[in-house]
């Protein structure tokens, strides 16, 4: 028990859902006013600046339609880590995992003969396969050799960047790209439908949603789940309790560099019909998904409002660099505070305040 | 042949030095028992202030103490969140990355492209970089308050029952691990390749994590693998014309998983400081 002033904090083990949602909103808020100052600093005036994004994302549709495309690969990617985060697999590369699949899924989609009913699913598998391993091999290192899995994962995002690099200058380099650095348009099979007048590819998303609730399920009602549950609160009981604890934390980590793959299969197949440039494939969804995760704690149907929400985040970044001319990073700038007040506001979901004045002759 | 060898071992060392001094930074930090992943953001922020300041002043020395100065209040931030309110480090400490990098991306967009009058000599960074590696190691090793701050990362209750604040040990050597990221941001927009540009960083700060866990949080042992990385880079620089530039520039990056697998090989289960990355917590006390 802490005092401070008249207030009481109490410890308390489990954090009420209406605490929860309250502290997060106030994270989310500091975060908001805080960059609305950098936005000062530059040169921006922040009531513009917020005014501008309202208009433009909430209260247009082809702007909240962007929000929605961007969640997208978010919430694939976040589901993901809110599974390898809860068991304590610290994966921070869903961005390069994100990019294998797209690299896999273009593969499939440029080289591979398939019937044209198979070509998409195979797209996705291919993508599924190529990101779970682009995964599993930071697990299987922590795992044997006990290396740090935030920096493998990590190098492993840079290495995926230049793996790009090298195929959309080099060998994959498409024949109708004069002097430009993409692969060849897809063959119109291997491209996902859009609703009409957006970039929302419909199928993506709702294979997003299925693996939300999927993951869900999977997590709170099946074996596997609770597992899971035990060897990320505690592993030393999992282990004495002989619970297989490397297999579960490399499964985890499969299925999250697997989703994170689905949406790079989504984003070369329905936003960009081609391979190119790693930046402009993701924009730092990978890292981004990190926040949808967080921010969901650790619930994979959470995940579905917190990607919305970064969706936003993201399309207020667009806003920002076409109406009023700002570079890139702001979305860097939004993500960090974000993270930045969600992480150091997460104490205080743990207390309970209470007013309580001293009584006088006390203390 | 000699004078080849020579440039090389030159250019090794010039390349190595702002993972040197970075990771130097990060060691202090993570023997105190606080892991930061923040040196990505604040060696960015460090190179923005230096540049910014340098070129608007005039003077490079004042640049490069806006440099230690930005990096130190960045790490600071950090230290509030992970070491008063307790955060998850690692989480903070990426957060301060995206952060870092966001800020001086946005801010730094008058300053691309600006041209530099007067600079720092690139050679006086390097020298610097391994007299400060000497120095840190014989203050951690040999004196009071290194073991202070080795104990600070090995056993904190310890530290608080000498009557030693651990909550202020670890903010000093966040602060000044923080200070050392700026440092190397400061070497590469002002000495280095004197210019602002985003993503002047290009992952050096990450590397520098890295070579904390594979020099075993050891400042000597740190030159000689900054040294080692450094050659690598030049190495890769130097095949430019046999091997596309693409795969070329993901070796580093490869590297460092490569390295931290087979150090983990050699070294068994662990050679880390014991308490990093909890966070510390006193007792309750009325």
């Amino acid at each position: 028990m802490k005092r401070l002033g008249p207030f009481v904090f109490e410890r308390e083990l489990v954090a009420p859902p209406g605490r929860v949602l309250a502290v997060s909103l106030a994270a989310v808020f500091l975060a908001f006013f805080s960059a609305g100052l950098v936005f000062w600093a530059y040169g921006v005036s922040p009531l513009l600046a917020y005014r501008t994004i309202f208009q433009e994302t909430l209260l247009s549709p082809g702007g909240f339609a962007e929000a929605v495309r961007r969640a997208i690969p978010l919430l694939l990617a976040g589901v993901g880590l809110v599974l390898a985060f809860r068991s304590q697999f610290w994966n921070i590369g869903a961005e390069g995992q994100l990019l294998l699949g797209a690299v896999a899924a273009s593969g499939v989609a440029l080289f591979v003969p398939l019937p044209a009913v198979a070509k998409l699913p195979a797209m996705f598998a291919a993508g599924f396969l190529a990101g779970g391993l682009w995964a599993a091999l930071p697990a299987l290192l922590k795992l044997r050799l006990g290396v740090n899995d935030v920096l493998t994962t990590l190098m492993l995002n840079y290495v995926a960047v230049y793996l790009v690099g090298w195929l959309i200058h080099g060998p994959w380099r498409g024949r109708s790209a004069f002097g430009f650095a993409y692969s060849d348009r897809f063959p119109p099979e291997a491209t996902l439908p859009l609703i009409p007048g957006t970039y929302v590819h419909w199928p993506t998303l709702l294979l997003a949603l299925a693996a939300a609730l999927l993951a869900w399920w999977g997590l709170e009602r099946t074996v596997w789940g609770y597992r899971l549950r035990v060897v990320g609160d505690n592993p030393e009981a999992a282990r004495y309790a002989h619970l297989p604890v490397s297999r579960v934390v490399a499964s985890a980590a499969l299925i999250s560099g697997g989703l994170a793959g689905l949406a790079g299969v989504g984003e070369v197949a329905g936003v960009h019909g081609r391979l190119l440039d790693a930046y402009q494939i993701s924009l730092g969804y990978g890292y981004t998904a990190i926040i949808v995760a967080w921010l969901a704690r650790g619930n994979p149907l959470g995940a579905v409002l917190t990607a919305l929400f970064m969706g936003l985040v993201f399309a207020s970044g667009d806003v920002m660099k076409v109406a009023l001319q700002m570079p890139f990073r702001v979305t860097d700038v939004f993500n960090g505070l974000i993270l930045f007040f969600l992480i150091s506001t997460e104490r205080l979901l743990y207390y309970r305040v209470r007013y309580a004045p001293r009584k006088k002759g006390e203390g | 042949m000699e004078d080849w060898l020579w440039t090389a071992l030159l250019r090794a060392l010039a390349f190595g030095t702002p993972i040197l001094l970075a990771g130097l930074g990060e060691i202090y930090a993570e023997r105190s028992g606080v892991v930061n992943l923040g040196v990505e953001g604040m060696m960015a922020l460090g190179a923005l202030a230096a540049f910014a300041t340098a070129q608007t002043s005039g003077s490079p020395a004042l640049g490069l103490l806006a440099a230690l100065a930005a990096a130190a209040l960045a790490a600071l931030l950090f230290a509030m969140a992970a070491v008063g309110l307790r955060a998850n480090q690692y989480v903070a400490g990426l957060a301060l990355s995206m952060l870092g990098l966001g800020l001086a991306g946005l801010l730094g967009k008058p300053f691309e492209g600006a041209p530099l009058e007067r600079t720092l000599p690139e050679g006086a960074f390097v020298a610097g970089a391994l007299l400060l590696a000497l120095a840190l190691w014989f203050f951690l090793q040999h004196t009071y308050w290194g073991l202070v701050l080795r104990s600070a990362g090995e056993n904190p209750e310890a530290v608080d029952a000498m009557g030693v604040n651990v909550f202020l040990v670890r903010y000093a050597a966040v602060a000044f691990g923080g200070a050392m990221a700026g440092l190397a941001g400061a070497f590469l927009s002002l000495a280095y390749r004197p210019s602002w540009a985003d993503g002047i960083t290009s992952g050096l700060g990450w590397i520098a994590v890295a070579l904390a866990i594979f020099a075993s949080w050891h400042p000597l042992k740190a030159a000689l693998a900054a040294l080692f990385f450094g050659a690598l880079y030049h190495l890769s620089y130097r095949l430019q014309a046999q091997v596309t530039p693409e795969l070329l520039k993901a070796m580093p990056y490869l590297f460092v998983v490569l390295v931290l697998s087979l150090s983990a090989l050699g070294r068994g289960p662990s050679g880390a400081p014991e308490a990093l990355g909890t966070p510390y917590e006193r007792g309750e006390r009325r």
